[in-house]
């Protein structure tokens, strides 16, 4: 009993034994891949299928990729180099690079206006989609549009200036009169725009064209993914507005204003984008005043953005329904007028609900950019299709031409739909 | 009080027509309905004076002159002596052809890669995630021009079927993959096949009877009857028997390398492949997330209540979260196949003798008459369209949860 330990048992561990690492077979990847790869037979089989098949996507595509020719001029030379060995025809690209990007009719040396105008894009867009950068950066947003225009389309400076004139003294008319009504304000607003456009139109010099500062190019002229990129960001922007009013008409309770505004959108949702797109190429032109010539792309522009706005309504109207009652019953007790209500209370809940939908429609609205393709203007894949394929020497190179496409489209529709996720998580002011 | 809720009283003034919200909404949609007057006055007017500038006018005789073009692809008889409207009905069978067959295989394909992509398997459901993102996020035009491609520059010529060693060859000598379409067997109705196929929709009918009455014993006994393969047993056997008692009177007429082409069985051409293919693959996409969605709507408690009632997980999918996820699903399903519908109208890029193709596209180039072209164009679209809303309005209200 009195022993001390050491002399009664025969071994004592005098330091602690490190823990010995687990087996191998519950631990680092093998455990990894048995639970997540083969973890009933079932799977395991469809496992090892998934494998082939990605084995044979790559197997095809790595040495494709990896044994592309660049620099070649035609695709018989380009064959040559290869000398049967399977392997891309990449040169198509590089060769062809302005006609892909900017059509083939739009002249070569005004090639950095647009390539301006796109960079101005970014910082216009900047403030729009990241809220915390400091908001006097709103005015390039607000510039932009005449900026741009003027770039691409060239001609009158007077054009674009007379446009942001209009636009600053409908706005300061707006400011004046919004105290008293909305309503007075918006449309005192628009009207004092008309008037001024009306009178500025009068007064531009009749040979304003000729003594231009910047070339004018015609519509006609514009093509490739510069085309694409235009009818997505411009009739995006104007279909968000349009559709907020549809949205607001169809739950008004006035039933005129409502009935109008339902027929309009089953209407639009009811048929294909591209028989709009046919109205816009071959029927909208009746319906202008005789002897006016309005461009293909201002009317393509019009129907996408009818198209557009018709859905987008849809979304917003679910983000109005989904707001509860008692939203609309604080605001009406409150004292506030439908305006108000709507500016201050309503839609800012109701627009943040509908993001990621008006995101979907975005992102389907860019991609049906390409439909204008089947009416021979020359987008991105009308360029392929047409003059590019349709050439001498590149009569053949599917795969390239068409990957390239694709590779566009997705990268900017998968940015997209990333951003809206992102803004989603930063909107997010629920508790879940 | 009752000063306050009275309506004050008082001679009607100008201003109260945009002021008091009694008149305000009046003066609104008046206002609103002579612009809507004055737009529609405007553009008649310039409709009539540009038609008249152009000596046109409106008239729908055209659709009861010869067409005057040929259609490779036709469901019903058709020559280039048939009339416009016949060339536009051909053109309306060959869409909602393309748009059943692209609704079934999207929704095959969309189902597969939505379960799959929720599956425990790293590999499989990465697959997935990739299929939908890269087939969500590139133009369908882009894929239908890609498959038709594949389809031209890829597929054998019918040459490439023929000597001794032939670099090609028919699959299971019935079916060849050919550039110029896909030739499948027809199958030949010879006397008595009627009776065959009689009984085969006599024994569907057999097999429905006795699931129902396996169900109702279940239900009142308790007694659980085995369901498959008496099922599968009801549906072959009878057919079978007859088949073989009547002779076999369905042969089958597999195409046949005749001269430079193929001959006999059905050739389903390219352009019906390549659109009928994208149009379910890049549906089936859309379809994958709508499906992902519905079951992820499901919260997990229903699944662990339905395994603590001793459910197996075949049952819990079938009988509890099938039934709610299926309520999530089916109306943006439908909303997918109305897209399949308006978007096989995409079928112009690629040659496929649709309506859009034929009454929006031929038949208007030769007759010139634009308007009439797109208006009757845009009525067939938004007919599909309203009676396939119709359907899922009544469908919604009958699946609608039934609350307070």
């Amino acid at each position: 009993m009195s022993d001390t330990s050491a002399n009664s048992v025969a071994f004592v561990r005098t330091e602690q034994v490190p823990p010995s690492p687990p087996p191998f077979q519950t631990s680092g990847p093998v455990k990894w891949a048995k639970d997540n790869l083969f973890s009933t037979p079932f799977y395991s089989v469809l496992t090892i299928v998934a494998a082939y098949f990605i084995y044979l996507i790559l197997a095809g595509i790595l040495p494709w990729l990896a044994n592309g020719v660049w620099g070649t001029t035609s695709l018989a030379e380009c064959r040559e180099v290869l000398d049967g060995v399977s392997g891309g025809c990449f040169s198509v690209l590089s060769e062809r690079w302005n006609q892909l990007i900017f059509g083939f009719t739009y002249p070569s040396e005004l090639y950095w206006r647009p390539a301006l105008a796109f960079l101005i894009m970014f910082a216009a867009a900047a403030p729009v989609l990241f809220f915390k950068l400091p908001r006097k950066l709103l005015i390039i947003t607000a510039l932009f549009p005449f900026v741009a225009y003027y770039l691409i389309w060239g001609g009158t400076i007077f054009t674009p200036i007379l446009a942001l004139l209009g636009v600053v003294v409908g706005y300061f008319v707006y400011r004046r009169l919004v105290a008293g009504s909305f309503a007075a304000g918006f449309f005192g607003g628009v009207a004092a725009a008309f008037v001024v456009w009306i009178i500025g139109g009068m007064l531009i010099p009749e040979n304003a064209n000729e003594t231009a500062m910047l070339q004018a190019v015609p519509s006609r002229d514009l093509g490739g993914f510069m085309l694409n990129m235009m009818l997505g960001v411009v009739c995006v922007s104007l279909s968000i507005p349009l559709g907020i009013a549809l949205a607001l008409g169809r739950q008004s309770n006035m039933p005129l204003i409502k009935w109008i505004c339902v027929i309009f959108i089953e209407f639009i949702r009811g048929v294909p984008l591209i028989t709009l797109l046919f109205v816009a190429n071959v029927m909208l032109a009746y319906f202008f005043p005789p002897g006016t010539s309005t461009d293909l792309f201002l009317r393509v522009v019009i129907m996408i953005t009818m198209f557009s706005a018709a859905y987008i309504a849809e979304v917003i109207r679910g983000g109005l329904a989904a707001l509860p009652r008692g939203q609309y019953e604080a605001a009406d007790s409150l004292g506030l007028d439908y305006p108000q209500a709507m500016r201050l209370i309503i839609l800012p809940q109701a627009l943040k609900i509908s993001i990621p939908g008006i995101v979907n429609i975005a992102v389907g609205l860019f991609k049906d950019t390409t439909l204008v393709s089947v009416i021979s203007m020359f987008d991105l894949l009308g360029m392929i299709r047409g003059p590019i394929l349709a050439s001498t020497e590149w009569n053949g190179v599917y795969w390239e031409l068409l990957g390239f496409a694709a590779l566009l489209f997705f990268v900017v529709c998968y940015g997209i739909s990333q951003y809206s996720q992102w803004l989603e998580r930063q909107l997010a002011t629920d508790h879940r | 009080m009752s000063t306050i809720t009275d309506p004050p009283q008082g001679a009607f003034r100008l201003s109260m027509l945009l002021n008091d919200t009694r008149y305000r909404s009046y003066t609104f949609q008046f206002i609103a309905l002579i612009l809507l007057i004055a737009a529609f006055a405007f553009l008649g007017s310039n409709l009539i004076s540009n038609l008249t500038a152009a000596g046109l006018n409106i008239s729908y005789q055209f659709l009861g002159t010869p067409a005057g073009y040929d259609i490779n692809q036709t469901l019903i008889d058709y020559s280039s002596q048939s009339t416009n409207a016949r060339a536009a009905f051909v053109g309306i069978l060959n869409t909602l052809l393309v748009a059943f067959l692209a609704c079934v295989t999207a929704t095959i394909f969309g189902v597969i890669a939505g379960v799959l992509r929720l599956s425990n398997n790293w590999l499989v459901s990465k697959l997935m995630s990739f299929y939908v993102e890269i087939f969500r996020n590139i133009p369908v035009l882009i894929w239908i021009i890609i498959i038709f491609t594949i389809m031209i520059a890829v597929m054998p010529g019918p040459r490439a079927f023929r000597g001794d060693e032939p670099s090609a060859s028919m699959i299971l000598n019935a079916v060849a993959f050919t550039n110029r379409g896909v030739y499948i067997p027809a199958p030949i109705w010879g006397p008595g096949s009627m009776v065959v196929v009689a009984t085969f929709i006599l024994s569907i009918v057999g097999v429905i009877g006795y699931r129902r009455y396996a169900t109702k014993l279940l239900y009142d006994t308790g007694k659980l009857l085995p369901m498959g393969w008496p099922s599968l047993a009801i549906l072959i056997v009878p057919t079978l028997l007859m088949f073989l008692i009547m002779g076999r009177p369905i042969g089958l007429d597999v195409p046949e390398l005749k001269g430079f082409n193929f001959a006999g069985g059905i050739k389903v051409g390219g352009p019906l492949i390549a659109l009928w293919f994208a149009l379910s693959i890049y549906t089936g996409a859309f379809i994958a997330e709508n499906v992902r969605a519905g079951i992820q709507a499901i919260s997990k408690g229903q699944t662990e209540a339905a395994g603590a009632l001793g459910l197996r997980q075949g049952r819990i999918m079938n009988l509890v979260v099938l039934p709610q996820a299926l309520r999530v699903i089916i109306p943006p399903l439908i909303s997918q196949y109305l897209n399949i519908t308006k978007n096989s109208s995409l079928a112009i890029a690629v040659g496929y003798a649709d309506v859009t193709a034929t009454l929006g596209g031929i038949t208007l180039n030769q007759t010139g008459r634009a308007i009439e072209c797109i208006l009757l164009l845009m009525l067939f679209y938004l007919t599909i369209s309203l009676s396939i809303s119709a359907i899922m309005n009544v469908y919604n209200n009958s699946v609608k949860l039934k609350e307070r």
